[in-house]
This record gives structure tokens, C-alpha cells and sequence, in this order.
């Protein structure tokens, strides 16, 4: 099966390692992954800040790279979600609505799409806090949501991870509570985002893992930056990473 | 017209105090958490909600209709409605029923709506004394601030903050902090006034068509004490508080109090259907705005609000900000999608204070998508010019380079520090804003572009490089 | 209504009519029966045991002797009921602040709710409806049949649509306004203590 991989500016920035490890998980499991050299963004910065007319090109820009590809693969529930549920500021055509039906977030891809649950070439003996992002739970449903008390409880992340030897998730308090990245208000609120952060991670380190993962590189970017700033030591993993047979 | 309120920097304020706000974030996180625990008793819960959503639409897209229809029961029954297009008429209004009998002092319990068209301020102005009664307004309106919850007017302070205050204005132990201690207080304070006035004030929390009753929820008594001790009730209600029957009213009594507090009910759920033989009672239908935000397709939905606090109780932004930071009368998220409609230039920052995570939504008993308006508020902030010609400015430098693959590509390509490097709308209020209280990502050695060119690039991607 | 009050009264009718959304029909609403507890006595204990009330279950032979063992200190008693005088009727108060000078004060309430713990009253039961919240401690009779399920059936009762006043009393009053902790009492009655016994008409339910 052929899958288009779009890499977040912000992976493609700071985390190229975790659209490798994207890249070489889907190649084990036998996917052809094509990688359109000239895609940017999904416009989400721009449009989550209301600015709608200063998304649309890059919007427009993103439907005519992706928009003939059957399936799209982004190891981002944030960029999934917009493109999926908020993909407007850009001008109407059949590439855009091919778009945004054919995108998935990787964990969704692999839970949904291909349904493996086993990566026999990884193993990960150590204690990880999971964390899924919003826009992954209550944009995506990818997890059970902790206000609607009566839903069945999963987690396609941690059904995925649990496929890996070796994984042992550490429970913590306030599971879903944002971690306070928030996309540009990690900049225009900084210090309730800061704050949100720190709080996370203090829940997260009570439970004393040896490591975070998430499958949203953006919530740990701001995770990450909260804790190397209080001198925190502890690593952080995308989940394609894991799946992949990182080790810590 | 007022400059904007700056949420974030009120925001920040509210962070420094390193006792009231890991105090408020962890008692409201609690409220949160009873509220779950009572949800989870009522199987039918999610039900519930869908009902009262439903039956508050039903409601609203046939409001003119419930309206006369409350008018001539509640008129039936002896009450004397009367009609405010706006705050400013509601208040005199109230005065001139005060006045015509030479009243001076008005005892009343807790109503938003009053806050809302600064009531108070008013009628003292005018040489009416009114005494809060419900004990979070009453302390509130000792210390000079306005509510900072909509349940709990005054859970931002502490023990000592209250025993502090009651000293002050009391008399009381400042020492004493035991809130049983501070509760008798307010009660011993209190209860002369209640004995003393001529006239009393409730809010609503429903007005019930089908009967033309008002029905009142409270813990203290203090609503049912304003309207059955003093010979005259007045009775303000948004006209967004109508329900059809008394049969829908249970679906509503059912979600309130667990989504407020986690308890079942309230110590008193009250309706007031006509006055006491040898009193009188006054409705007031309040409008202040409500009509013309009915007509606005994306946000009519808000008007369903019951007032129960749960979105505020669940926001991490508002736990971590604090009420007051809002600088509004309605805060937190249902604050955020209701204030624009007032004054839209005040309030434009609002929208921006949220991370969009949702959890609001999933709260609200009557199922307002709360956190899809703040998103749709940013749009309109930007229809109607509201947003920072800085950021705006800054957003456009970045769809210009994240539209073009070849701008990009160098933008990124020559990676020095990763400030450069990070597009502009990430420090354009405060330099290095991302970087005060947070390390900065490191920069890679090569983007994901670089590495796919170097390590696996072959005939078949076509496109520039 | 003056002419102001009309012009307020149709220039909010019109702009509700102009704007209000298309209508959407109103639904039925379950009763929610497949829930029902099995021992509503019991269900109602524990429900007002959780808002701080206190149910008296053993036979009350003697009201009298127990108020007095209750309330020591009670000087004005104020009965509701024809079947104890206390020391003063409701109807003896001129004015609603005068119920401020009772100390306890007797009523029968008509329906008990078992989901929440509540007791119904209104001003048929109190005449002056003061008492119920001027007095500082409530002893309330309630026949254990006529406790109902829920809510829902709660609000079926025939006061909510003939009464002037009527109310859902759940526990005594308190408050959780400082520090989200709720604390008895506040504005209004300091206790409220429900002795469950026969009504003299059971199986009558007044207009």
C-alpha cells in the first residue's frame, strides 16, 4: 500500500529524527511511503491564532501536494485533527477534500488502517508515562475521554505500545489534563503555558517513569523545554520512536 | 470604547502568588473530580445532557412564544412582570419600585444577571443600601472586587483572607479562621438585615413557562429568606432562563448541582409561583443582549448555559488565571464565548486564552461546544479588525514563507539557533517569549528535507527541491 | 403596563421573533423507572445523610418529650402540625420576620425524595413560610410512603403548578463558599432532622 508522509514544519525543524523513525516503522511494515519534497505546513499555527486569511495559502499550498494521494500519514494528532475538522481558510477543491478524507494520524494508521498490534523488533524494558495530546483524544477520539464517565476506557497509543516487550505504563494523576502547549498560546499565554507544563510534568514524575512518549511531538517539544529548564534529566520519545525499537 | 483586557498579563500576576493559585487549581480540580464521582452514579447521565440540550433549544427557537406564554401565567398568578431591553433599564426599574415605597434597603441573593448590569453601584448611587446575602457575593462585595466563580463567588480566597475581612467589617476573631467559625459570622451579620428590609431580591436560575414560576436554587437559604421575610420580591431572569414545563425542569435540577458541586442537589430548590397573600411579587425580564446574540448562528447556543461553573471548574487556563483575570462578569470559558457579545473591542483577548483542549465541552450539561466557539471567536475577532496589527502582521510573514516550499526550504536550511529559525508569530509580543520559563528546542543538525535529499532521495518524488 | 413597559415589552418580543433560529420541536422526557432503587426508605436515608440531615426511624410516641430531649433550650416551638400545639401556631405571626423568635420548629412534609434525600414543603404545610427558614432547627415529619424515586417523579407532585411558594428542602442550609468546603449552617436552618411516621390522611395528596 502506497502512503504519502507528511512531516510537521516543526519535526522537520527540530525533531527530524522522529520522521525518520516514522518513515523506517512504516517501511518494516511493508508500506510504500512517498515523501512530496514540497510540502511546508498544515496552516494550523495561522488558523488557530484567527488568523483565517493568513492560513490560506499555506492551506492551498498543502491540499495541491497531498490532495492526490489516497491515504496521508503525519506522525502529528494535532495536524490530523486540523486537517480533518478545521481545514477552512483555504478555497474548496476535489485535492482538499481528498485531503482532508484521506489523512490519519499515524497511530490511527497502524490501530485502524494496517491493525498490527505486535513490533517484535523493538523491545523497551522501562517505565513510560504516557501522554496523549488533546487534539488526539477529544479531536480524533484515538483515547477515552475522563469527563464522559460512562465510555468504555482504551487508548489506541497504549494499545499500540503495549505491543512492544518489555513497556511498563506508569499511572499518573490528571491523565488528560492539557499539558498547556496549546499552540500559539505556548507563546501568547507563556506563563499559564509554562505553568500547565510544569504541573504536568510534577504529576508525571510522582509516578517516577524512566522516560515521557506521546505521539504528539508538539506537546513534548513544550514538555521537554518545561523540564530541561527545572534541570530535569528525563527523555522523551514520539511514539513512532518506541515502535520503532528505540532504545532509551 | 475600553482598551482590551489583557488576560495573559493578569494571568501572569495571578501566577506569582504561589499560595492562592496552587490553592485555587487544586480545589476547583477537586470540584472537577466530585463532579465525575456524581455522573458516575446516574447511569442515564449522557442522556440527561442530550435532553437538556435539546429541550434548551426547543426552547429558545420558540422563545417569543414561551415568553407570553410566562408573562400571562406568571400575570394569572398575581406576579407583576415587567420587560428590560437593557442593564440600564433593569436597574431603574428596580430603583423605581424601591423608591415609589421610600425603600432604602434591599436584601439579595446571588444573581450573574445583577453583576452583569452593575446593579448594585446603581442603586447605592441612589441611597439604596443592598447587603449581599449569598456569603461568596457578601465577601466579594466587602473586599470591592467582583465575583471571581459564578458558584462561588469568592473561592479564590483563602480562610484567612475572609477572617481577615470579617474583622475588618465585623468585628469578628481575626485569628479564627475555622470556616464554621466564619460561617456563623456571615449568619449572625446577616439575619438582621433579612429581618430589617423591605424588600428583597432573588435571581433565577429557571423560569417555567407552562406554571409562570421562577425557581431559585441555593445551599444558604439565603434566596428563600430574600423573597419570604420582606413584603415585596423582585425577581430579575435573563430571558434566556425559560423552560417549557415542570416536567423538563427536572432534567435540569438532575445535572446542576453534580455538575457545580457533585452533590445531588441544593439544600433548597425553590419555586416561586405568586406572591404571599399581603405581598407582592415583580418579575423582571431581562433582555441586556440576549435577543440579538439568538440571532448569531454560530453562537446562539451559549444562551442554553445553566450557570453551573463545571467548564470553569475543569479549564486548566482558568484554574491556572484565576477568575478576576478576565476582568469580565462572566469568566472562564463560557465567559470567553459570551463577553465578546457585550463589547466585543473589551473583550477581544479572550478568545486567545484557551488551548482549545476541549474538556469544557465534555462538562457542560447542556452540551454548549464551548472551546468550538472560542475557536470560531478568533475568526471573528479577525472579520472585525480586533486582532494585533502585530501578530497579524507576523501571521502573514509566516503564510507567505510556509506557502511557498522554496522560502521554506531556506528559512530552515540554515539552522544557526533555532530563534532564528522558528517563524515569527512565536516571539511576536515578547522577545524570546517561549524561552522565559522553557528551554528552546535544539536546532537539528539537518531538517527532515535535508535528510530525506541525503539519504533517500530517488526518481520517482519529482518536484523542486 | 405604561407605555414604556410596552415599548420595552414589544421591542424584545420583536427582536426575539427576528432572530430566533428555526424551531426545533420539543421531545418527551423519560421518567428514568429502570433505575429505581429497590428500598427507597433506605435510599433516602443515605441521600440526606450526605447533606448532613438526620432521619429518625424508631417510633416517636410523644413528640413533645422528644423536642424537649432534642432541644433543651427551646423556648419557642413553633408547630405546624394538629397534632402538637408546641408553643405557638404559624398563624400567630403578623409579619414574616416575626417566625425569627422561634427556636424549632414542627412541620409534615408530603413527599420525601429517595435519589436526593429532599423533602417537600410549601406554603400550604408552613402558612407563614418564614418558619421554615427563621427557625434555627427543623423536625420534619415524613410518611416513608410517600417517598418517590427520583426527581422526575418528584416533580410530578400537584404543588409545583398550584402552590405560590413551594420548595425542595434537602439537609440543613449550608454553604461551601470559602474554601470549597461546605459547612452547616448557613443563612438558614441549623439542623433538620425527619422522623419518619404515618400521615393521619395518608394516601390523600392535597392541592
Amino acid at each position: 500500500m502506497q502512503v504519502a508522509l507528511m512531516v510537521p514544519c516543526y519535526i522537520d525543524m527540530f525533531y527530524p529524527h522522529v520522521g525518520v523513525a516514522t518513515l523506517e516503522l512504516l517501511e518494516r511494515l511493508s508500506v510504500d511511503v512517498v515523501y512530496p519534497k514540497e510540502q511546508t505546513c498544515c496552516g494550523q499555527p495561522m488558523a488557530n491564532s484567527g488568523c483565517y486569511e493568513e492560513a490560506r495559502a499555506t492551506e492551498e499550498h498543502c491540499a495541491r501536494v497531498f490532495g492526490s494521494f489516497d491515504c496521508v500519514v503525519t506522525p502529528s494528532g494535532s495536524c490530523t485533527h486540523h486537517i480533518r475538522n478545521k481545514f477552512t481558510a483555504g478555497a474548496d477543491s476535489p485535492e482538499k477534500q481528498n485531503l482532508v478524507r484521506n489523512t490519519y494520524d499515524l497511530v490511527e494508521f497502524l490501530h485502524d488502517v494496517l491493525k498490527i498490534r505486535e513490533f517484535p523488533w523493538a523491545t523497551f524494558e522501562h517505565k513510560v508515562a504516557l501522554h496523549t495530546s488533546c487534539s488526539a483524544i477529544r479531536g480524533l477520539n484515538m483515547a477515552s475521554m475522563s469527563e464522559r464517565v460512562h465510555d468504555p476506557v482504551f487508548s489506541k497509543p497504549k494499545a499500540l505500545l503495549s505491543g512492544v516487550p518489555g513497556i511498563d505504563f506508569v499511572e499518573f494523576e490528571r491523565v488528560d489534563e492539557c499539558c498547556g502547549f496549546g499552540g500559539t498560546f505556548a507563546v501568547t499565554e507563556e506563563a499559564v503555558s509554562a505553568k500547565m507544563g510544569y504541573d504536568k510534568l510534577a504529576f508525571m514524575q510522582k509516578a517516577s517513569p524512566d522516560c515521557i512518549v506521546s505521539s504528539d511531538m508538539s506537546c513534548l517539544m513544550h514538555l521537554q523545554g518545561c523540564a530541561r529548564r527545572q534541570k530535569q534529566d528525563i527523555p522523551f520519545f514520539h511514539l513512532a520512536e518506541i515502535l520503532n525499537g528505540v532504545s532509551l | 470604547m475600553s482598551s482590551p483586557v489583557d488576560q495573559a498579563k493578569n494571568a501572569e500576576k495571578f501566577l506569582t502568588d504561589t499560595v492562592h493559585e496552587p490553592r485555587l487549581d487544586k480545589l476547583l480540580w477537586a470540584m472537577r473530580m466530585r463532579r465525575d464521582a456524581a455522573a458516575r452514579q446516574v447511569p442515564e447521565w449522557e442522556e440527561l445532557r442530550t435532553l437538556a440540550s435539546e429541550i434548551k433549544e426547543h426552547t429558545l427557537s420558540n422563545l417569543s412564544d414561551y415568553l407570553i406564554q410566562f408573562e400571562a401565567r406568571a400575570t394569572a398568578n398575581g406576579v407583576i412582570v415587567h420587560w428590560a431591553r437593557d442593564a440600564h433599564e433593569h436597574n431603574q426599574i428596580v430603583y423605581d419600585l424601591l423608591a415609589e415605597q421610600g425603600i432604602d434597603l434591599l436584601v439579595k441573593s446571588k444573581s450573574m444577571l445583577t453583576e452583569e448590569c452593575e446593579m448594585r453601584p446603581f442603586l447605592e448611587r441612589r441611597g439604596i443600601r443592598v447587603t449581599e446575602t449569598d456569603l461568596g457575593e457578601r465577601i466579594q462585595q466587602m473586599d470591592n472586587q467582583p465575583p471571581g466563580h459564578i458558584v462561588g463567588p469568592a473561592i479564590h480566597k483563602t480562610n484567612k483572607d475572609v477572617a481577615v475581612l470579617f474583622s475588618q467589617k465585623y468585628g469578628s476573631d481575626p485569628n479564627n479562621e475555622d470556616t464554621a467559625y466564619l460561617a456563623g459570622v456571615m449568619r449572625e451579620n446577616t439575619r438582621p438585615d433579612f429581618l430589617k428590609a423591605r424588600a428583597g431580591m432573588t435571581g433565577a436560575n429557571f423560569a417555567v413557562a407552562e406554571t409562570g414560576a421562577i425557581v431559585v436554587a441555593t445551599n444558604e437559604g439565603n434566596a428563600d429568606l430574600s423573597a419570604n421575610t420582606p413584603p415585596l420580591h423582585i425577581c430579575s431572569v435573563g430571558i434566556e432562563k425559560i423552560i417549557p414545563t415542570t416536567e423538563s425542569l427536572a432534567v435540569f435540577i438532575r445535572l446542576l448541582a453534580r455538575s457545580a458541586t457533585g452533590d445531588t442537589i441544593t439544600q433548597y430548590t425553590s419555586t416561586f409561583r405568586g406572591p404571599r397573600k399581603g405581598a407582592a411579587m415583580h418579575v423582571i425580564l431581562v433582555d441586556n443582549g440576549r435577543s440579538a446574540r439568538l440571532g448569531m448562528k454560530r453562537f446562539w447556543h451559549s444562551l442554553k448555559c445553566i450557570r453551573c461553573a463545571a467548564c470553569m471548574n475543569t479549564c486548566p487556563v482558568y484554574r491556572r488565571s484565576g477568575g478576576l483575570s478576565y476582568g469580565s462578569t462572566y469568566m472562564g470559558p463560557i465567559g470567553i464565548v459570551m463577553m465578546p457579545t457585550f463589547e466585543i473591542r473589551k473583550y477581544s483577548e479572550l478568545p486567545f486564552a484557551s488551548t482549545l483542549n476541549g474538556s469544557c465541552s465534555n462538562v457542560c450539561p447542556v452540551k454548549i461546544d464551548i472551546h468550538e466557539q472560542i475557536y470560531g471567536w478568533r475568526e471573528v475577532m479577525e472579520e472585525n479588525d480586533q486582532i494585533q496589527v502585530v501578530k497579524k502582521e507576523a501571521m502573514r510573514v509566516a503564510d507567505k514563507v510556509l506557502s511557498h516550499p522554496a522560502l521554506y526550504q531556506i528559512a530552515t536550511a540554515t539552522l544557526s539557533t533555532a530563534l532564528e529559525v522558528v517563524p515569527h508569530f512565536a516571539i511576536y509580543n515578547r522577545l524570546n517569549a517561549w524561552g522565559k520559563r522553557r528551554d528552546v528546542p535544539d536546532a537539528a543538525r539537518e531538517t527532515f528535507h535535508e535528510w530525506y535529499r541525503n539519504h533517500r532521495l530517488d526518481t520517482n518524488e519529482g518536484g523542486r527541491l | 403596563m405604561n407605555s414604556t413597559q410596552a415599548l420595552s415589552r414589544n421591542t424584545i418580543l420583536d427582536s426575539v421573533r427576528a432572530n430566533q433560529p428555526a424551531a426545533q420541536p420539543m421531545l418527551t422526557i423519560p421518567h428514568f423507572h429502570t433505575n429505581k432503587p429497590a428500598d427507597l426508605v433506605a435510599t433516602f436515608r443515605e441521600s440526606i445523610a450526605r447533606m448532613a440531615g438526620v432521619v429518625v426511624t424508631e417510633d416517636v410516641p410523644d413528640l413533645d418529650s422528644f423536642l424537649r430531649a432534642k432541644f433543651p433550650d427551646a423556648k419557642v416551638i413553633c408547630s405546624a402540625i394538629p397534632e402538637y400545639a408546641g408553643t405557638i401556631k404559624p398563624a400567630s405571626f403578623q409579619h414574616w420576620s416575626d417566625a425569627s423568635t422561634i427556636d424549632v420548629c414542627m412541620l409534615r412534609s408530603p413527599m420525601g425524595v429517595a435519589e436526593t434525600g429532599s423533602i417537600l414543603l410549601s406554603d400550604n404545610e408552613l402558612q407563614v413560610n418564614t418558619i421554615a427558614f427563621l427557625a434555627h432547627d427543623l423536625v420534619v415529619l415524613l410518611d416513608p410512603k410517600q417517598i418517590v424515586a427520583n426527581i422526575h417523579d418528584a416533580y410530578e407532585h400537584p404543588y409545583f403548578k398550584l402552590r405560590h411558594y413551594s420548595v425542595l428542602m434537602t439537609g440543613p442550609s449550608g454553604s461551601g463558599d470559602i474554601g470549597g468546603v461546605v459547612v452547616h449552617p448557613a443563612q438558614a436552618a441549623k439542623t433538620l432532622t425527619v422522623i419518619l411516621s404515618r400521615a393521619p390522611d395518608a394516601g390523600q395528596r392535597k392541592g
